[in-house]
């Protein structure tokens, strides 16, 4: 094992280390159950921001993240199940490491949000610390099968959090979550094997076996020439289950364009069924009904671990696997993805301006800040018009990342400040508040501050994500551009609408009114940070940017000379079928695929 | 003259010990079993439990069995036994019958030590029980073994015999009896009608040896093949509709979930557990018995990416375009039906499972359509298989048949810990209803996440082996490109978490019944060791299966291209 595959591997398995070490604890000491899950989430994320600080001079760089670098780091691939071509695969670039952090951020301020939770401490802290395991290892798989496996092992737990702690509907919440998520990963599952089977890495190029670490590069050079010549003298295909590699079949190579179903692709199926499985979890219009349920069922901790982390697998799901693998059919359904994004938007916005519950508000505001994701993703402008530029692209990707982040705080903290005016009230009807400010004035200006963040204030970090997207918009359809360009207006609705009948007011006339204290130590030590994060970000967004743009660009890129060198010709196959006399039956346009560019690895 | 008839004797006398060699586990059983009825007439041997005389029996066989040596990699070179018929033809001895009886025998002895701790049988009626329990488990190794119809036929009902009788041990209850008297009059049925079937193919065909019939069914001319078509197809149906029983696929399920209900847990776990690993080791072998044979060749369909934009390949019954090119075989028609008939039998099966168990509130009669369910899933892979084999994609076809037999194991643990928690807590609480469990959690939360993990396993949820079995299989069907049956083995797995999880949520999230018995289970007596070791490879399996899955591939390595 080199030291990466044990730093990577120590800070996904800590939380079930952690979890572990919990089950020996005694029932009865709910206080340092509670302070050790605590102590275990700060260490991962300890451990997180130790990799995120560059390395000093002459220091070794073992593990540390290098800023600036667009290509996998600190990667490893190991034997795990070899008689079916699965690795133990983890990585990180640019992408997956910013969600590392904010994931390992939110974990540990949702972990501080949970002291109000007295009822079955040790089971809650233990499925807690399961769900870590499986978020923080979602974003570090880059082996499809162990990306899977992660991917479902936050199921169980997070049924039992929302199904035990949760709200009066818990059970209908947490099994409709199940379900939903259960459903979109099998179409996901079928996917993954449909491109393994028409996947053969012996069509890579020894550079590209080496850089997607098919050929694990923790052998030496010769060994890895030997494991090279190996495959590709290899009688049988050799399929893969490696992200890294599929997405060079899927740019370099034809492998994934034979024809399956009614006329349409390998890779346009697997695009379509994996974006169904991330879209339910982003999630978009209309598969997003289990999220006001989930959301507003779930005990505030982990409420704030769904809005925070989870919608965000979502979109690294589309980022990381839907757009590198299956190039053309985002290529085809470009108007289809972003259509969907600017739908979620505007019905989640009107959505939220309908809601009475304060928590079911913030729900449908996530349905509709995701939009903006979908959007920003969805935004393939180039072409031969603007000579394949993908500045705009980037743009757009660059957007969705950095809402995804700026809302993974601002949700965060929103669900926390319904948490906390909850706890004290046990009510969230909105039309029972007012007045908050006089009574918690320091509540209320943080609650402002985190609002006002998910509104897109300039200034603060809801901002940057939205114009980024929007601008990228405008050079892929100006309507679309506008009409999320328009939300702002609703979201500034719904938003300040809220704060007008939450905070605002002569004086609250609600129940339980003689509860109503300010904040204390430990909830403003909760919130202190996401108010200071929303606003720091929104301030020094190039503090998130330079972690994130190198691997962006370099994915749009990549992007890029793929719609150049394959996907026009293509297209210009087509329209001279097209204009041909009417006796070339139109259907053998399909057939024809113009000859693979072999490109050299990124 | 004599040297002439000296040398027949002397090369039969061979034969018939090479036999007896390749058939040494089933000997050691059938010698256990007579042990045990002899060691019952004197009066100390009746004080004895029979258990201890079945388990050296089990153990032996299984060391006969050998698995760790059979299913190396040097193995075939190392037994040369290995890849041949025996008994005149009647038997098959290969990995695959290695695998699947290794598998029977490993179910035995686990069962044993089961019964053992659960305490049915007592020692009065232990004698009869284990006589029937290894009695089946040697037709179930005949099933998996067989190569003729006539030791199908014999494997069927020397496994179904002992199976009627073990659905009634509890003597003077009404639904023992009831569930006995309804499995026996099945079966009874589904006996005849496959006999009658194999009659009718042996008329057709001239033969019942599996090879000959092959061979004879690829010499036909398309004017000889259409004379027996009729003849050919209701054969092949009623054949089917044997097998069919003895998987309990629809239709022919209806005694599964009166019998589950009416026997014990512990005679549920040898019905759903062996019968039907035994049953699919012999789906596997009629059907690609009657699929291929080695003289013919199929020229390779182009793999899932070059297939051309005027090949749509989506049903089963399309398996076989690529092969029709070549003068069309009388065995494209074959492979056509029988993937397209297994492939049906399979989705129906699973969904009607699935969907039935829905409003179950017995755990046993859920367990039922549980495990009819997972007979559909688990044949999902052979129809696979056989429409692989269609393309000409042998490598493609045994991987499918590795998937099954990975897949059966995977499922031997789970349905084997399922019924061992049924019968732990009946033991303790003396119900068998679903309501009953309700907020078990917080008086036994040992039996509970060892009997979640097993219900979410058998949902196929990662990282329990479960999914690993399952992947498998989809795995299979992807490769052979049955998108149809791939969705809808999908879809179901995503409607079954429903059933599978209110059993966990009446455990876990229910507030406790009032009325209920004291629960006294603990994880530290024997039960509860039982239990987790059984367990313990749901968990395993999970993550790390590639031992297994080598086991499994080298089981179907050779099935097709020996």
């Amino acid at each position: 094992m080199s030291s990466d595959a044990t730093f990577l591997s120590l800070v996904v398995f800590l939380p079930a280390l952690g979890a572990l070490l919990l089950a020996f604890f005694p029932k009865d000491k709910p206080e340092a159950i509670k302070l050790t899950s605590l102590a275990v989430t700060i260490a991962v994320f300890a451990l997180t921001i130790w990799m995120a600080i560059p390395a000093g001079e002459g220091a070794g760089d073992t593990a540390k993240f290098a800023i600036g670098t667009a290509e996998l780091q600190n990667a490893f691939s190991l034997d795990w199940i070899p008689s079916f071509n699965i690795y133990y695969f983890f990585g990180v670039d640019g992408i997956s490491f910013t969600l590392l952090l904010l994931t390992s951020f939110t974990s540990m301020i949702a972990m501080g949000a949970a002291w109000p939770i007295t009822k079955h401490v040790k089971a809650y802290c233990i499925l807690f610390l399961l769900l870590e395991t499986g978020m923080l290892g979602v974003f570090l798989a880059l082996d499809f099968f162990l990306f899977y496996v992660f991917w479902e092992v936050m199921l169980l737990p997070m049924y039992f959090l929302i199904g035990v702690w949760g709200g009066p509907r818990r059970e209908y919440a947490a099994i409709k979550f199940f379900l939903y998520t259960l459903l979109g990963s099998v179409l996901m599952l079928i996917a993954i094997l449909m491109l393994y089977f028409s996947s053969d890495v012996r069509k890579l190029t020894p550079d590209q076996l080496k850089n997607t670490y098919v050929v694990s590069k923790t052998l030496s050079v010769t060994e890895q020439d030997v494991a090279v010549k190996k495959i590709q003298s290899a009688a049988d295909p050799v399929h893969t289950f490696n992200i890294m590699a599929l997405a060079q079949l899927g740019q370099h190579t034809d492998q994934f364009d034979g024809e399956v179903l009614f006329g349409k692709s390998i890779q346009w199926w697997a695009f379509i069924l994996l974006f169904i499985g991330f879209a339910v979890k982003v999630p978009s219009v209309p598969l997003h009904t289990w999220l006001p349920d989930a959301h507003v069922e779930a005990p505030t901790p982990i409420s704030m671990i769904l809005a925070g982390v989870l919608l965000k697998m979502g979109g690294y799901g589309i980022i990381r696997i839907c757009y590198p693998i299956c190039p053309d059919a985002g290529y085809d359904l470009a108007w289809f993805v972003c259509s969907v994004g600017v739908f979620s938007m505007v019905y989640g916005a009107f959505a939220a301006l309908a809601q009475k519950d304060f928590k079911r508000l913030v729900a449908y505001s996530s349905v509709s800040h995701m939009g903006y994701v979908v959007l920003g993703i969805g935004v393939w402008s180039m072409s031969a018009a603007n000579g394949y530029n993908p500045d705009y692209m980037s743009q757009g990707w660059n957007g969705a990342m950095f809402q995804m982040l700026a809302h993974g705080i601002s949700s965060a903290g929103m669900f926390f400040m319904v948490g906390v005016v909850y706890d004290r009230v046990h009510h969230r009807n909105l039309d029972e508040f007012g007045g908050l400010f006089a009574r918690m004035p320091i509540y209320s200006g943080m609650a402002y501050a985190v609002f006002f963040a998910g509104l897109g204030l300039p200034g603060l970090c809801g901002f940057i994500g939205e114009v980024f997207v929007t601008l990228s918009a405008w050079n892929f359809s100006k309507l679309l551009a506008i009409i999320s360009a328009a939300v702002v207006v609703l979201t500034a609705a719904y938003i300040l609408w809220t704060l007008q009948r939450v905070y605002l007011g002569a004086e609250y006339k609600g129940p339980h009114g003689d509860h109503l204290h300010d904040m204390d130590t430990r909830e403003i030590l909760l919130a202190a940070p996401l108010v200071a994060l929303a606003i720091f970000f929104g301030v020094f967004p190039n503090t998130i940017f330079k972690y994130l743009t190198p691997s962006v660009d370099a994915s749009v890129e990549n992007l890029a000379v793929w719609t150049e060198t394959v996907k026009a010709p293509r297209l210009a196959e087509v329209r001279k079928l097209e204009a041909a006399p009417s006796d070339v039956p139109k259907a053998a346009a399909a057939i024809v695929v113009p000859p693979v560019a072999q490109l050299t690895a990124q | 003259m004599n040297d002439t008839l000296f040398t027949l004797i002397g090369s039969y006398k061979k034969e018939t010990l090479d036999s007896l060699q390749a058939f040494m586990p089933e000997l050691i059983l059938s010698a256990t079993i007579v042990l045990m009825l002899l060691v019952r007439m004197p009066s100390w041997g009746r004080k004895l439990n029979s258990f201890y005389v079945a388990l050296p029996g089990v153990v032996l066989a299984l060391l006969a069995s050998a698995p760790w040596i059979h299913l190396q990699a040097t193995a075939s070179e190392a037994c040369p036994l290995m890849g041949k018929p025996f008994f005149d033809g009647m038997l098959m001895f290969d990995e695959l019958t290695v695998f699947f009886r290794s598998v029977l025998l490993l179910f035995a002895l686990l069962f044993l030590v089961f019964t053992k701790l659960s305490g049915i049988p007592d020692r009065e009626d232990s004698p009869d029980f284990y006589t029937l329990v290894l009695g089946g488990t040697i037709g179930m190794c005949i099933m998996a073994s067989a190569n003729h119809l006539l030791a199908v036929f014999l494997g069927v009902e020397m496994a179904s015999v002992p199976s009627y009788a073990l659905a009634g041990i509890l003597k003077g209850r009404r639904t023992a009896g009831e569930a006995a008297l309804k499995y026996a009059v099945y079966g009874a049925g589904a006996a005849g009608v496959m006999l009658y079937g194999i009659s009718l193919l042996a008329g057709a065909l001239g033969s019942v040896h599996i090879p000959t019939m092959v061979a004879q069914l690829a010499a036909f001319t398309p004017d000889q093949l259409a004379d027996r078509q009729v003849v050919l197809m209701s054969g092949g149906l009623m054949l089917g509709v044997g097998l069919a029983f003895k998987l309990s696929a629809v239709p022919f399920h209806f005694w599964a979930p009166d019998v589950f209900e009416g026997a014990c847990a512990e005679v549920g776990a040898f019905l759903s557990v062996a019968s039907k690993a035994a049953a699919l080791a012999l789906l596997i072998r009629v059907a690609i018995g009657f699929s291929h044979t080695p003289a013919e060749v199929i020229p390779k369909a182009p793999a899932l990416t070059l297939v051309s934009a005027t090949a749509v390949a989506a049903a089963p019954d399309h398996a076989d375009d690529h092969a029709s090119v070549a003068p069309a075989s009388p065995l494209v028609a074959t492979r056509k039906f029988i993937a397209g008939f297994i492939a049906l039998l399979a989705a129906v099966t699973c969904t009607f499972g699935n969907l039935a168990a829905y409003g179950q509130t017995n755990i046993k009669r859920l367990l039922a359509y549980s495990t009819i369910a997972h007979a559909g899933y688990m044949m999902m892979p052979v129809a696979a298989a056989v429409a692989l084999v269609g393309r000409g994609d042998s490598a493609g076809a045994e991987k499918a048949i590795s998937a099954v037999a990975f897949y059966v194991v995977t499922y031997l643990f789970m349905n084997l810990g399922a019924f061992a928690c049924v019968a732990f807590l009946r033991n303790t609480l003396r119900t068998e209803e679903i309501a009953d469990y309700s907020g078990l959690i917080k008086r036994s939360p040992g039996i509970v996440i060892l009997f979640s993990a097993i219900l979410l396993s058998l949902v196929g949820l990662p990282p329990l082996a479960g999914f690993t079995g399952k992947f498998m299989a989809f795995a299979a069907l992807t490769n052979a490109q049955l998108w149809t049956l791939l969705v809808i083995g999908g879809v179901n797995t995503a409607i079954s978490l429903f059933y599978y999880l209110r059993v966990v949520k009446v455990m876990t999230l229910d507030p406790e019944s009032e009325t209920r018995l004291p629960v006294n289970f603990s994880l530290l007596s024997s039960e509860g060791v039982f239990l987790s070791l059984v367990t313990l490879p749901v968990f395993v399996l999970g993550v790390w299966f590639d031992p297994l899955n080598r086991w499994a591939l080298a089981a179907a390595e050779r099935f097709l291209t020996p």
